[in-house]
């Protein structure tokens, strides 16, 4: 297996605001409405090109929402954006009633997301929304990797017809998929074959997750599948299902509270067909607080360490027997000495 | 006592009228009202029957363009009720301007009706083009509609929308009006439906909205205060909004001064018939009033 390297650093919402630029070349009917931080989420750069179809309605994100239904409804492609802390939730009935009942082909970019929007602290810092948006009808909703990805995802999001939230963040990722990678709306990518253990990401945790198992190989020889579940909505079920069969024990990784988003995805998927020992990397049902974005990852415990100690415990789990209850161990146990 | 419920079949064009046409046009929406909320066992009376005139003046009276055999003509004018609860009264009019059969307004509020109880974009009934319901949500999408065609477009299509007076108290629906005000959009007819009544009272007693006017004009609309049941007052108003939609003036905000449950003695001005439905005998006395 080649080893999956960097090749630079960007932010995801970089890929957004290009990917937006791109699909506004190609296609008349998209349209942009700024709720007053274009420039942070990037939607200046389509505000720049294409300032007769950037619409401003100021810090009004239910009407931002509701704007962009009836521009839908009138055949457009609208794009709206914000902090996902404010896309998601300060909207949410908006997102329920207009967009999924309308099932109008709204596009929502959610911008920095997650803890690592950093020093603004816990206010904008949204780790709930994928928990509400995946349990809505006519949902996709995609959280990409790295800048790559996130550019390509925007431009899918742009053909799809039907709702769609992008999650994406603030600061500056490694990339590490390449220009020419295919990237499919619900079909997740296998980054790395293995059978002891599947780790399941999205977002940053995705380059995490590659660490950590270099880390699992590196000093015990186990060889970590990894995949980027970077559709949230629709899963693919086939690749979670195909991966558990393998390898018997699974993590999941994200940027978001254990509860609800991409961990309940995933166990809902193996608990209907193929029910195995998982662990789950996420923040653990509190609130974040200000700090920069990756002293705050390792704080709140989202990085590869937790990924390799919770995979080692899975695979106990598993070598303990499918059925053996979880043993409740401090991740500090697995990463002694480290 | 037994009540039989049919629906003529008859249909009304979109055209200039002079003031007594509406008389029939009037009744037969009213009748419509009662018999299928009769039937539906649930729903709202008080709102549809009150907003009556304003509605039939702006689907037979010439004032917006749709083709009931082309829905989605690509010219067409648009109207969102935004008042979702208000349907009965949209149902009848898009039944008798040929949208739909009349019969088919039996159907509502049942199990897989296209007359779903607040509309419902998924039910794909010809003339609705927006689910709504969840108040302050369907003006912010007629605003959006009216951006489409203003800004974007640049054509010369108008937006109509009714919201009630109480549904003002949802913030969203004053982020709308800012954004209609700011982008003049002069495409856009708000229609207010002041019947002063909500669900627990009286508007100005539950949480005062007032003044409208004065609200409405500091918010950049070209504000026409009228009785909502006065046909010359409405027309007047939407000749007015005409006006300012070809002098490419503001948005336009026509208050309309109505009385919820206009047309049955026993529930005019009565908010209690917001949510309610006549039952077999109510309807009786009301239909025998509306003839």
């Amino acid at each position: 297996m080649t080893k999956i390297e960097s090749y630079g650093n960007k932010p995801t919402r970089d890929g957004f605001g290009l990917g937006l630029v791109e699909l506004g070349e190609k296609d008349e009917r998209i349209v942009v409405i700024g709720a007053d931080v274009s420039g942070s989420v990037k939607t200046s750069y389509f505000r720049d090109k294409f300032p007769e179809r950037f619409i401003s309605v100021g810090v009004a994100e239910q009407n931002a929402t509701t704007v962009a239904v009836g521009l839908a409804l009138s055949g457009k492609v609208p794009f709206f954006s914000s902090y996902s802390a404010f896309a998601a939730f300060r909207n949410a009935d908006q997102i329920r009633v207009s967009i999924c009942y309308n099932e109008a082909n709204v596009k929502i970019g959610g911008g920095h997301s997650g803890l690592t929007v950093g020093p603004d602290g816990a206010t904008h810092q949204s780790l709930e929304e994928v928990a509400f948006l995946r349990t809505l009808p006519n949902m996709t909703l995609i959280c990409p990797a790295d800048f790559e990805q996130a550019k390509k995802a925007t431009v899918a999001m742009g053909e799809m017809v039907g709702p769609a939230y992008l999650r994406f963040g603030r600061p500056s990722v490694p990339m590490f998929t390449k220009p020419e990678d295919d990237f499919v709306i619900g079909k997740a990518d296998i980054l790395r074959t293995g059978n002891d253990i599947s780790i399941v990401a999205n977002g940053i945790m995705v380059w995490e997750s590659l660490i950590a198992a270099e880390a699992l190989k590196e000093k015990h020889n186990i060889n970590a599948e990894v995949i980027n579940c970077h559709t949230i909505k629709p899963i693919d079920v086939n690749a979670l299902v195909n991966s558990a069969k393998k390898c018997g024990a699974m993590v999941t990784a994200e940027e978001h509270q254990v509860h609800g988003g991409l961990s309940g995805a995933v166990a809902e998927v193996l608990a209907k067909n193929y029910p195995i020992p998982m662990e789950f990397v996420g923040v653990k049902d509190t609130f974040g607080g200000s700090g920069e974005p990756f002293e705050l990852t390792e704080l709140y415990g989202l990085t590869w360490k937790e990924i390799y100690a919770s995979s080692l415990l899975a695979i106990e789990r598993k070598n303990n027997g499918s059925s053996s209850i979880r043993k409740v161990k401090d991740v500090a146990v697995y990463t002694e000495g480290m | 006592m037994s009540l039989e419920i049919n629906f003529s079949d008859k249909v009304f064009e979109n055209r200039k009228r002079n003031n007594s046409e509406y008389e029939e046009i009037t009744l037969t929406i009213r009748r419509d009202i009662i018999k299928s909320l009769v039937l539906a066992k649930s729903g709202h009376s008080g709102g549809p029957l009150g907003i009556t005139e304003v509605i039939s003046v702006l689907f037979f009276g010439g004032y917006m363009k749709y083709n009931p055999s082309n829905p989605n003509m690509p010219n067409r004018d648009r109207f969102v009720l935004s008042a979702g609860h208000m349907a009965p009264v949209q149902y009848s009019v898009l039944a008798r301007a040929g949208f739909f059969p009349t019969e088919e307004l039996k159907t509502l509020r049942k199990y897989n009706s296209r007359l779903q109880g607040h509309p419902g974009l998924d039910m794909h009934l010809p003339g609705i083009e927006t689910s709504s319901g969840s108040l302050g949500q369907g003006v912010s999408i007629a605003v959006g509609m009216a951006m489409s065609d203003f800004i974007i477009d640049k054509n010369e299509r108008k937006v109509f929308c009714i919201t009630g007076d109480g549904e003002l108290q949802e913030g969203a629906s004053w982020e709308a009006a800012m954004a209609a005000g700011s982008h003049k959009l002069s495409n856009f007819c708000w229609i207010v439906d002041n019947n002063d009544c909500q669900i627990d009272g009286r508007v100005k007693d539950i949480l005062s909205v007032y003044p409208l006017k004065e609200k409405f004009e500091s918010f950049n609309f070209n504000v026409i205060e009228i009785d909502g049941h006065d046909i010359d007052q409405i027309q007047a108003a939407f000749d007015k909004f005409n006006e300012n939609h070809k002098n490419n003036d503001l948005p336009t905000c026509i208050i309309a001064k109505t009385y919820m449950g206009q047309g049955v003695s026993f529930m005019k001005d009565q908010y209690n018939w917001h949510g309610n439905p006549p039952n077999e005998e109510q309807a009786i006395t009301a239909l025998s009033e509306l003839k």
